[in-house]
């Protein structure tokens, strides 16, 4: 029965080699990040904006190849719940952090 | 994740029929646990994004972070997720020994990076830099310790699991458990992706 879910579903899902595939581009998109962190070569708000997409990208590379969310409709509740809670997070910390930062700059409290 | 174990139930037919839906609805509801989860330290990680400067006149995150430990850590979590999905193919194939023995290896990559965690930790408190220093260090403590917290729990539930297959085998209700902690321990290194960006790289800079 095992190898009857294999052949149902499509590729990547739950074989070796769709696990191969995550990890090895896992590898790169933190290998990445360390090494530019050890070496810098950007400007800090370029560094920044590297950081954060190479850290997104992971996480959907992980998504995709461990938790195996893709946009087929038998995993549609799954994403739609997970961009739901995406959405959430960003106001949650986008939020906090806007709101204190003007609150900071406001009170002229410099950079503590 | 849902659909493999919908498929499995499918091409089991062991169980009756009234415990056909039971393995993906347990699934989902599990699947909702991890994102309210997800939303716990969504509010930690906002705490320390907040109080990532306060360093109250103590340490700052540039002198106290190793990145090269913290890397080490990263590649055992990473080593542990693709050793976990090794378990989950065994298991799909319905090999007990495979399952069992990818799972001593996943365990074992666990307690790596949960046992440099600690050191980390002693470390930081021996040198003096504790929680109670800074906010910064509260909001750090925090933030690592939480999701140190949860990868310890996983453990014990992995190792729950390796005695459960030793002794019961591969039955639907422990093919449902092994789905619901792979869902948890893929999580645990999601967060560890937005740890080690957010707290470490970014805090070197």
């Amino acid at each position: 029965m095992g190898h009857g879910n294999n052949d149902h579903s499509s590729s990547g899902h739950s074989s070796y080699k769709g696990y191969a595939i995550g990890f090895i581009l896992s590898v790169i998109l933190t290998a990445i990040p360390f090494g530019i962190v050890m070496h810098p070569m950007f400007s800090a708000g370029t560094t920044i904006a590297i950081f954060l997409i190479f850290a997104i990208v992971q996480v959907i590379v992980h998504l995709h190849y461990f938790l195996h969310m893709d946009l087929s409709p038998e995993s549609r509740d799954t994403v739609v719940s997970f961009v739901f809670t995406a959405i959430i997070i960003v106001l949650v910390i986008g939020g906090s952090m806007w709101i204190m930062e003007n609150l900071n700059h406001n009170t002229m409290i410099m950079g503590n | 994740m849902l659909r493999m174990v919908h498929h499995d139930d499918h091409h089991g037919g062991h169980d009756d029929h009234a415990h056909h839906d039971a393995g993906p609805m347990k699934l989902y509801g599990f699947w909702i646990y991890i994102l309210s989860d997800l939303m716990l330290f969504a509010s930690i990680f906002a705490t320390f994004a907040v109080l990532r400067n306060s360093y109250a006149g103590g340490v700052t995150g540039k002198e106290i972070f190793e990145l090269p430990y913290v890397a080490t850590e990263t590649a055992a979590l990473l080593l542990s997720s693709i050793t976990y999905g090794f378990a989950i193919i065994g298991m799909y194939k319905g090999s007990k020994s495979q399952v069992i023995n990818w799972l001593l290896v996943t365990f074992v990559f666990g307690a790596i990076f949960i046992g440099m965690e600690v050191n980390e930790f002693h470390h930081l408190i021996v040198e003096g830099h504790g929680p109670d220093k800074s906010a910064f260090l509260s909001a750090f403590f925090t933030l690592v310790g939480t999701h140190g917290l949860h990868v310890t729990s996983g453990l014990i539930w992995m190792a729950t699991m390796i005695a459960l297959v030793a002794q019961k085998g591969l039955t639907p209700a422990n093919k449902t458990r092994l789905l619901c902690l792979s869902l948890f321990w893929h999580f645990l290194d999601i967060v560890w992706i937005c740890v080690f960006t957010v707290v470490y790289l970014l805090g070197v800079m």
